[in-house]
């Protein structure tokens, strides 16, 4: 064996270890990603503690502090109904951050899958498939989502997570069939087919591995629109049942206050969805750059 | 517009002690050290060395161009004497519209997609002063230059409807048109077929005659730098290790690593049966790597102490001959390594055949629709490849040559009427109708190991999988198969859990080539194996397959654009031309002649490294598109021996039949083999 | 050429059908009384068939299907469930004031993305950078209706410069004063819809910047500026132009959330009372049209994409 070349080779390895530990370094310093993990973090807390933390609970009404302004007992001051405005934000986080993570989760499956065959088969499955995506994007996703929910008479956070993961469907696929088409078409593919590979070894353990990395920006992305459409959704007055606090109804309900200089029922919750949004494309941001996408 | 030289004293260019720096990921890489070489007025100067010499950055740096995270952090770049480091950026822009041009690898690339030619050249002369109108009679001129058939037509096309070899042309021109001093060629010729290339090449020396323009001019190509330079410099990690006059050179080469490559090259009257290839052990350094000593001197057989820590001056060896070596004087003799497979490493024995034929390919047809049209890609080819011998397959743009091994191997459904015969049994078109132990009998090298292998897995999962796969071995036997067979390819153990990203080139094509014969194949297919790979590393590849076949006794097709290699490692070689089959015989007879008129215009089109001159048969006109085929011949309208031959007639109205006019000898073509025979003397 | 106007016109044509089925199926697929929602709580059973039959829900689905295609090529949207008049009466009037702030917003939009998505590329890596491409991201993640009530907040109440309103209390007042109020409701549009826009014109222009040929245009004499104008922008501005089509849909859903908190008797409101009251003609109606404005933008776009490019031109007129 010769040992100028295992010299050269063990210093190949070297370097992608090196390379690896001066990305995760680049991520740490990236201030996006941090910014983003830190802001996230904090509703991540409130939403598994905010029940726990929240000094009122969120239908305590009281009448002798009813529209009063922030305050050090309470923070973000109350609504029209006597509710303190900082609980209901805190409380009403987990909501919208667990609906947003499945619809996400289950729109990237469903996307993912029929992307994955889509790309790989062509023909006439595709074709049917890129027509009907084609249809889908032509209408707002946001009307897609009123009109479903018009159709399903829903008030149900689960259908409105079913009808988010429909719309999110179409971009995700679109996506990862670009990426298996690339793909399908590199020479590892036709190497598995000759050791007489069957189909879904090949999209599940060939391909779908080297499409992982955009299929996991384009979740991180999603996510962010996904609160987004969660929070329009409620403002409107649709997908979400009444009584449980969340911010979108938050800000529909008190958006008449306004006109009285009442601002701070709608301000603090509109940060809230704001500042969550945010620092899930943040983080997202901040992946994409250290990882040279 | 010839003009005479009149050596000025003056350097058309010199680069004095060069240092240049890439910044990666916060570092500074070196990229070139310390390089000094001077161009006189009209002269041309080869830059030689493989990936990773930095050659192209000289070739920018000639021009002051570095790409964003580069930077010059020592010595001077001089322009007839002028620094040009310390130019403001207008007066390079005013060098570059006058003075100085440059030719690139891809030119159809080069060019703007969305702008039509003929006001992309117009584009020199407007940069220059002319009005627009000058400017267009001066660009259609300035495209007859350069020998280009229907200049009014092609002004109006855009880059990517033109040829390869027109794109180059087109390119060319532009670099002509402002009259410049120095001309610079990064491996212009990269990437076109040979035949477009000798062309190209032709074009440049009749120009460089006509002009007097000093050229820069980068290569990996030993032979054609010897075609076209001058004086070369061995450029190796970014440093220049020997420079002399080219013939001197080449001949006498005293730097460790020259002699290594051109020992590496499989030169012409080299074949495998009698000769091994030598090998320069390990690779060519990635980009800026960093040395104490030598850059050379980890791969060096000559190399000890003072040469791994001391860096050494560039020596005089010869007349105007220079060379960066403590050991050039045993260099010229310095011992021979010869690198191939370690041990036995397949465990199996030479299977007995029951035919004379190992592969039988009957009227093997392929056609594709392409917008409606019809292509016929494989034309009716027969062949036949027998029990452990190498056919080389041989052809340009569209020959089809990779298609016939994507339909041997079953990866495309050939037509009806096709035929596939293994061992006297019937293959599927199909792959997927194929039994286990055919598609482990067939297997297949391919031209890019990035590609061709998955790198999300393991080398040891690559090879056991399709151990696993074809053999029908459990999960930990394929394993331990896999080990044996990478340590058989010299891919050490320390290697094996690593993802192909970390590999070399030539240390992933090994691990492609264990992968192949992990079902213990009878026939592989290696479609330009080493044309990715460094001629350095070249050499233990092909040592490596033709091993493997003396061992196991394997078939190899053997596809290739390179005809040295394929000399030398091919027993048989079959020459196509536009699906067809043009030439078939013995390597020698092949490329000896009497042959083929193609053949010999391709024989031809190669330069040799030491200089001596095939007559130059040319092919008129460019390849034409397999949608399109001329009627009879299909090469008629090219055909250099076609005039004066007496078959015109035929030539141009009956497609010739295959026929064996020596035994063994198969050419394609209405002139008789006495007539060829007496014509090629 | 003809052929490929043709090809692309029959597509378009494919796309709105197959939207009209989707939505046809989706309003239809309830569970829930229509009818009952309708006429409210003391309907009769008697009440409830003759709605069914005066809006012909009592007719198989496929035949429903056809009849309501076949209106609606003839132009008959049909009537409101909620005020029995024809649909085309409430909703034309609303898309002409939606049609004013999209247009009002489409006009800010192009210039000030496509130019922040240029500096952004010309300035590669440095701060300035960053902030287009991280802060319009962040900024197209905050939904419009958030952006409006921030705005509503600080232009309108804290600092008082802006209307809240989008629509002026003097209708006949001049169109000047009709554009500034709708300036609000655009910049919550533009906030969502820069930050996509300017990334895709960034990787545009910065594909080009590093392209081949912008290196020969600087190597035969061009200054870095003179060859960015006369080599990279004709390259780069491609795929905007695309990707403002696909932004088209964005901008339409916007306008939703948009009216409601200026207030706005555009077509989202509109919409937005159908979903309420699940008038269903009002919705499909209202959806179809919808998806002809996008289609058409993306025809268009398509089009103009098509003889930009000369790889394509040149392909489909030979």
């Amino acid at each position: 064996m010769n040992p100028k070349d295992s010299d050269l080779a063990t210093k190949a390895n070297l370097e992608r270890a090196q390379i690896r530990k001066e990305r995760m370094g680049l991520l740490k310093k990236n201030k996006a990603f941090i910014v983003g993990s830190v802001i996230l973090s904090i509703w991540v807390f409130f939403a598994i503690f905010g029940n726990l933390v929240a000094p009122f609970r969120a239908d305590d009404s009281d009448y002798d502090f009813v529209s009063s302004p922030p305050s050090m007992a309470r923070f973000f001051g109350t609504d029209s109904s006597g509710q303190d405005v900082f609980s209901r934000v805190i409380i009403g986080t987990r909501l919208i951050l667990v609906m947003s993570f499945i619809a996400t989760a289950l729109g990237t499956v469903l996307g993912t899958s029929l992307g994955l065959v889509s790309g790989y088969f062509k023909g006439w499955f595709d074709t049917i498939l890129m027509r009907l995506l084609e249809a889908i994007s032509a209408i707002p996703a946001l009307i897609i989502a009123l009109l479903a929910i018009a159709a399903l008479d829903g008030r149900s956070p689960t259908m409105t997570v079913f009808v988010i993961a429909f719309v999110f469907t179409p971009n995700i696929a679109r996506t990862v069939r670009a990426a298996v088409l690339g793909e399908a078409e590199l020479e590892y593919v036709a190497a598995a087919r000759l050791r007489t590979e069957r189909t879904p070894h090949i999209l599940f353990r060939e391909i779908l591995p080297n499409v992982l990395p955009p299929i996991i920006v384009e979740f991180t992305v999603r996510l962010g629109y996904a609160i987004f459409a969660i929070a329009t959704l409620s403002f409107l007055g649709a997908g979400v049942e009444f009584g449980s606090p969340n911010w979108g109804t938050q800000i529909s309900e008190n958006w008449s206050s306004i006109f009285n200089n009442q601002w701070w029922p709608t301000a603090f919750p509109a940060l809230a969805i704001a500042s969550l949004a945010v620092s899930v494309n943040l983080i997202s941001d901040g992946l994409l750059e250290v990882f040279e996408l | 517009m010839s003009m005479t030289q009149t050596n000025s004293p003056i350097p058309a260019l010199e680069l004095r002690n060069l240092d240049v720096a890439y910044t990666v990921r916060g570092i500074d890489r070196q990229v070139l050290r310390d390089i000094s070489l001077t161009i006189a007025t009209g002269e041309s100067y080869g830059l030689v060395g493989e990936s990773g010499c930095g050659k192209s950055t000289a070739a920018f740096a000639a021009m002051r161009y570095l790409p964003r995270n580069g930077k010059i952090t020592g010595g001077s770049i001089l322009f007839e004497g002028n620094d040009m480091v310390a130019m403001s950026d207008s007066q390079v822009s005013d060098l570059r519209k006058s003075a100085i041009s440059m030719v690139y690898q891809n030119p159809i690339s080069a060019l703007n997609p969305t702008i039509r030619i003929g006001t992309q050249v117009a584009e020199v002369f407007r940069l220059a002063g002319s009005s627009r109108n000058d400017a267009m009679m001066l660009a259609e001129q300035a495209l007859n230059q350069v020998r280009i058939a229907d200049v009014a037509r092609v002004m109006r096309r855009y880059p990517h409807q033109l040829s390869g070899g027109m794109a180059q042309r087109v390119v060319i021109a532009m670099a002509l048109a402002s009259n410049p001093r120095l001309l610079v060629m990064d491996e212009p010729t990269t990437g076109l077929d040979a035949t477009v290339e000798a062309e190209v090449l032709d074009l440049v020396r009749e120009l460089r005659r006509e002009t007097g323009t000093a050229v820069l001019f980068i290569s990996h190509n030993l032979g054609v730098i010897r075609h076209m330079c001058d004086r070369v410099g061995v450029l190796y990690a970014g440093a220049l290790v020997e420079q002399g006059a080219t013939a001197n050179l080449l001949s006498e080469p005293s730097h460790p690593y020259t002699v290594g490559l051109l020992r590496c090259i499989p030169r012409g009257g080299l074949h495998k049966n009698t000769d091994r290839l030598e090998t320069i052990p390990g690779t060519p350094p990635p980009l800026g790597e960093h040395f104490d000593g030598c850059v050379f001197a980890a791969r060096c057989s000559l190399a000890d102490d003072i040469c791994r820590t001391q860096k050494p001056e560039m020596v005089t060896v010869g007349d105007q001959h220079v060379a960066r070596c403590f050991k050039h004087e045993q260099a010229p003799s310095m011992p021979r390594a010869v690198e191939g497979l370690t041990a036995q490493s397949s465990g199996r024995a030479v299977r007995p055949h029951t035919t004379a034929n190992l592969l039988n390919i009957d009227h093997l047809s392929k056609v594709f629709t392409q917008d409606g049209h019809a292509v016929t890609v494989v034309n009716d080819v027969t062949l036949h490849v027998g029990v452990g011998e190498t056919l080389g397959l041989v052809g340009e743009s569209g020959s089809g040559k990779t298609t016939i091994a994507k339909l041997i191997l079953g990866l495309t459904n050939s037509e009806t009427g096709s035929r596939l015969v293994l061992e006297g049994k019937d293959i599927a078109a199909s792959l997927s109708k194929r039994d286990v132990q055919d598609v482990g009998a067939m297997q297949i090298v391919f031209q890019n190991p990035d590609q061709a292998l998955n790198r999300r897995h393991s080398v040891t999962r690559i090879v056991s999988r399709a151990v696993e796969r074809l053999r029908g071995l459990s999960h930990a036997e394929s394993d331990d198969r896999a080990h044996e067979l990478l340590a058989g390819m010299r891919v050490e153990a320390s290697l094996h859990s690593a993802r192909p990203a970390q590999l070399s080139g030539g240390l992933k094509q090994r691990v492609a080539i264990s992968r192949a014969f992990a079902g213990a194949p009878q026939l592989v297919v290696c479609d330009e194996p080493t044309s990715a790979l460094d001629v350095s590393v070249q050499a233990t590849i092909l040592n490596l397959l033709v091993d493997l076949q003396k061992q196991d006794g394997t078939s190899y097709i053997f596809i290739s654009h390179d005809l040295g290699v394929v000399r030398y490692i091919s027993d048989r070689i079959a020459v196509l031309y536009l699906g067809r089959i043009m030439e078939l015989g013995s390597s020698e007879t092949v490329f000896n002649g009497p042959h083929h008129p193609y053949t010999e215009a391709l024989v031809s089109s190669v330069p040799a490294i030491d200089g001596s001159q095939r007559v130059r048969v040319r092919l008129g006109g460019d390849i034409p598109s397999p949608a399109n085929p001329p009627t009879g011949c299909v090469l008629n309208p090219r055909c250099p021996r076609i005039a004066g031959s007496g078959v015109e007639h035929l030539c141009t109205s009956v497609e010739p039949d295959l026929k064996e006019v020596e035994p063994g000898h198969f050419i394609r073509c209405h002139i008789p083999i006495d007539q060829l025979r007496t014509l090629q003397k | 050429m003809k052929t490929f106007l043709l090809k692309r016109l029959g597509l378009s044509v494919l796309t709105v059908l197959l939207v009209a089925i989707i939505v046809f199926f989706m309003t239809h697929i309830l569970p829930g009384d229509v009818a009952r929602r309708s006429l409210g709580r003391q309907a009769t059973p008697q009440d409830v068939i003759d709605f069914n039959k005066s809006y012909g829900l009592d007719r198989p689905l496929l035949v429903q299907l056809f009849n309501w295609l076949k209106d609606l090529l003839r132009g008959d949207l049909g009537v409101s469930m909620q005020t029995s008049r024809p649909v085309s009466e409430m909703i034309l009037p609303a898309i002409g004031y939606s049609s004013r702030l999209a247009g009002m917003a489409f006009v800010m939009i192009i210039p000030i993305s496509v130019v922040g998505g240029i500096a952004a590329a010309m300035n590669r890596g440095k701060k300035i950078d960053r902030i287009i491409t991280v802060g319009g991201l962040s900024a197209a993640v905050i939904p419009e209706f958030v952006w409006a009530v921030i705005l509503v907040l600080v232009f309108g109440v804290f600092i008082q410069i802006f209307p809240v309103t989008a629509f002026p209390d003097d209708p006949s007042a001049g169109i000047l004063v009709h554009m500034g109020y709708l300036i609000l409701p655009s910049i919550a549009l533009l906030f969502v819809l820069f930050g996509y826009i300017a990334r895709i014109t960034r990787a545009g222009v910065i594909e080009a910047l590093d392209s081949d040929y912008m290196r020969t245009a600087v190597l035969k004499g061009h200054s870095r500026r003179k060859a960015v104008t006369s080599h990279v922008l004709r390259n780069a501005l491609l795929p905007t132009i695309a990707v403002i089509a696909s932004q088209v849909p964005y901008l339409v859903g916007g306008l939703v959330a948009v009216e409601i908190v200026f207030n706005y008797p555009g077509f989202g409101t509109v919409l937005l009372t159908a979903v309420g009251a699940r008038d269903y003609n009002v919705l499909q109606s209202g959806v179809i049209i919808t998806s002809l404005v996008i289609v058409s933008f993306q025809l268009a776009a398509d089009i103009l994409f098509a003889v930009l490019n000369p790889r394509i031109r040149q392909r489909i007129s030979e």
